[in-house]
């Protein structure tokens, strides 16, 4: 199946006053159509940097490098003009914070109106009646009174659905939702991954989702990327991914996740911290908190192989020791913290 | 000992509570958006809230963003005067006491914050922030610099680390600095207001996992406050669940999840995504309607009704007639288990919760669903 949208090698510099941060080093996925790709990894790992970069949206000291390319088009190094045909057209964006995205001065219906107006030459009236029925398809009450709203006027849950349906205006390709409900409660949250299933089904879209929620990827995601210092260090099938991990980072993240489906038991941490961006180890950067880490880890930072089935990839030098291992078998139940 | 006004279910036999909290209230005064900022009503924050904790044991307050948790746990510190209601630790009243009284108690009551960030003095070596409640109570003495070293490896850090400030911390290493600094009077109760919701998942485990050890080596009580429904579930005994004020179940941890007998209590268990794509895409979920309703103007009768499925599908006329006029009150299903519904035979009945029994490795589904499982 050809991509719809193909990312190769893209990486990410920010020049600093001490020193250039890498905070993407080489990341490279497809997005199949219909697919739903989740982007997993805690803060600071580059997930959401990578989704900024891919859509232009980085400025000033940032360096973009590799390749971005929706179908025949690249993405990277494209003018304005360009990408604004792009944005909001055939890849939409939805981001944790409603606010960030809708303009605080105008009623959400003139929004929405001047979405799918920026992309279609069609009357005013018919984008209207347009934008009505599609925040009727987020499930939001009584649409044409709503219409006439502020954001201001709409609770964190609604605003989303707004964004939500923004959008799947113009019918896009591509929707990248980044952290699209972690400023959200739990059953708010319910209603907005709802909301996203049905965008997605109504306009046929691939998503790209972005979270650090477990949970969140687990139900939604058809494939699945973990990220850790700004590379992809698992990639494979929402199943691999979690029934078979082939990473020791990927094995800790699920280790140390509290369950609701479990009775209290003992969790099994990551000793020590994410590494600075600034002062990256020389080897795989998840060498000084690994259980495995040998003197190969701190010497050669291991590429993103397959593992040997389809396409489950891993970097790490000891994948292959990591079949049918539990987290509890590579991590212990600490409470006690690596010390700095 | 004061009575229960329902006469409390005493879930660790006779065991005497350490905190008692009675029909707790807390009003914020609603000003209105003009220059003059008008008092335009109440807000509601907590309303009637009763509960006990026990010695060793940790007590989830848990529910959605404004549900009161987090005000409930101010007042009970004194943090904030109470509206009304009465906060007993061991024979004390708290809600009467004088600021000099209330911080001789302070003492046994410690607080742990979420944003361990915000919590800690950027300008002060971490050794004296740990030293500064020992100070203040006149408790550093000679041997002082041993006691702040004693707390610094009891929370997992090295004496060297006295020395730096908290800015050269991981935010999972401040607050642990947090907890040593809250431990440092020796209390008896500690109140955790969100103490691992700013940490990312390979850190807050670490932590979880102190806070356990640091229970059972320090015979403390936790009142653990929390939104994350996975995490209270992994280190509560007991658990009350808030909603819009009030609390609206409270049962043993296993109770809740194996028969939540509030409607709301079952939407918000289902509404937790599992890190399981099998068993998460197996589920059914109750998806609720609508938003939280609004504390400075509560809907009458049942706070909950203006999303309750139950309500919205299931009641006659006259049943919901019921929950629009009259508050409803806790009624105990077991010693230990109680909750706040006109209509419990209705939603503890399979036919309609759908949660089968959580045992073990098992987990609630719901039958009642705006949505199958997703056929992917």
């Amino acid at each position: 199946m050809t991509p719809v949208l193909e990312v190769a090698d893209l990486r990410v510099e920010f020049r600093t006053d001490e020193g250039r941060v890498p905070a993407v080093r080489g990341v490279s996925f497809q997005l199949s159509r219909g697919e739903v790709l989740g982007i997993v990894g805690e803060s600071g790992s580059g997930k959401s940097v990578t989704s900024l970069a891919m859509m232009g949206l980085l400025t000033g000291s940032s360096q973009v490098a590799g390749s971005v390319r929706l179908g025949d088009t690249e993405l990277l190094g494209a003018s304005d003009k360009e990408l604004s045909r792009v944005r909001g057209q055939s890849i939409a964006m939805i981001f944790q914070d409603p606010m960030t995205s809708l303009n605080p001065v105008y009623p959400i219906g003139y929004q929405i109106v001047e979405a799918i107006r920026a992309h279609h030459d069609i009357t005013r009236d018919a984008a209207r009646s347009q934008a009505q029925r599609l925040l009727g398809v987020v499930s939001i009450p009584n649409p044409s009174e709503r219409m006439n709203n502020y954001p201001h006027e709409l609770s964190g849950g609604m605003r989303q659905r707004v964004v939500i349906a923004i959008a799947m205006a113009n019918g896009p390709e591509v929707i990248i939702a980044d952290e699209p409900t972690t400023a959200l409660d739990v059953t708010v949250q319910a209603q907005i991954l709802e909301a996203l299933h049905t965008a997605r089904v109504q306009t046929g879209a691939a998503m790209l989702l972005i979270t650090h929620d477990l949970g969140v990827i687990a139900g939604q995601a058809d494939r699945v990327l973990v990220m850790y210092a700004g590379r992809v260090v698992e990639a494979g099938t929402v199943e691999e991914i979690f029934y078979a991990p082939q990473m020791p980072y990927t094995l800790g993240l699920l280790g140390s996740q509290p369950r609701l489906d479990l009775r209290r038991q003992r969790l099994h941490p990551i000793s020590g911290a994410p590494p600075s961006a600034l002062h990256l180890p020389p080897g795989c950067p998840f060498a000084p908190r690994c259980p495995l880490a040998a003197p190969v880890c701190e010497a050669d930072e291991p590429p993103l192989v397959a593992t040997g089935t389809g396409g489950h990839l891993s970097a790490c030098h000891f994948s292959d020791q990591l079949v049918g291992v539990a987290p509890g078998d590579l991590f212990r139940p600490i409470s006690q913290d690596t010390p700095l | 000992m004061i009575p229960h006004p329902n006469g409390i279910p005493r879930p660790h036999g006779t065991q005497q509570p350490v905190l008692e909290v009675r029909n707790l209230v807390k009003h914020f005064p609603a000003r209105g958006r003009g220059l003059a900022r008008r008092r335009a009503g109440e807000v509601h924050a907590v309303c009637d809230v009763s509960f006990d904790l026990y010695p060793r044991e940790t007590l989830g307050l848990v529910g959605e963003s404004g549900c009161g948790k987090t005000t409930t746990a101010r007042v009970l510190l004194n943090l904030q005067p109470a509206t009304a209601g009465h906060v007993h630790y061991q024979g004390t009243e708290l809600t009467q006491l004088s600021r000099k009284a209330m911080q001789r108690l302070r003492r046994e009551l410690q607080i742990v914050f979420q944003d361990p960030y915000a919590a800690l003095d950027p300008r002060l070596p971490v050794n004296e922030i740990i030293a500064e409640p020992l100070r203040i109570h006149g408790l550093y003495d000679s041997s002082g610099r041993a006691d702040v070293r004693e707390l610094l490896g009891l929370v997992g850090l090295r004496p060297e680390h006295g020395n730096r400030y908290p800015h050269e911390f991981s935010g999972g290493q401040r607050q642990r600095i947090g907890i040593a600094r809250a431990l440092a009077l020796r209390p008896k109760v500690l109140v955790l207001d969100e103490p691992v919701s700013a940490l990312d998942v390979s850190i807050q485990a670490g932590v979880l996992n102190l806070l356990a050890d640091l229970q059972a080596q320090l015979g403390l009580s936790y009142l653990f406050v929390s939104h994350d429904l996975s995490v209270v579930r992994h280190i509560a005994d007991r658990i009350a669940v808030m909603y819009l004020g009030r609390i609206v179940e409270i049962a043993t941890s296993d109770e809740l999840f194996s028969a939540p007998a509030h409607p709301y209590t079952q939407a918000l268990i289902s509404a937790i995504p599992l890190p399981d794509p099998r068993k998460e895409r197996a589920r059914e979920r109750i998806i609720l309607t609508g938003d939280v309703g609004n504390p400075a103007d509560p809907p009458s009768g049942c706070r909950f009704r203006t999303r309750c499925p139950l309500f919205a599908e299931h009641l006659s006329d006259p049943q919901r007639h019921r929950c629009t006029t009259e508050i409803p009150a806790l009624i105990d299903h077991t010693q230990t288990h109680r909750s706040a519904c006109h209509h419990t035979e209705l939603s503890r009945s399979p036919a309609l919760s759908g949660l089968s029994v959580v045992t073990g490795d098992d987990l609630p589904r719901s039958a009642r669903s705006t949505r199958g499982p997703e056929g992917r």
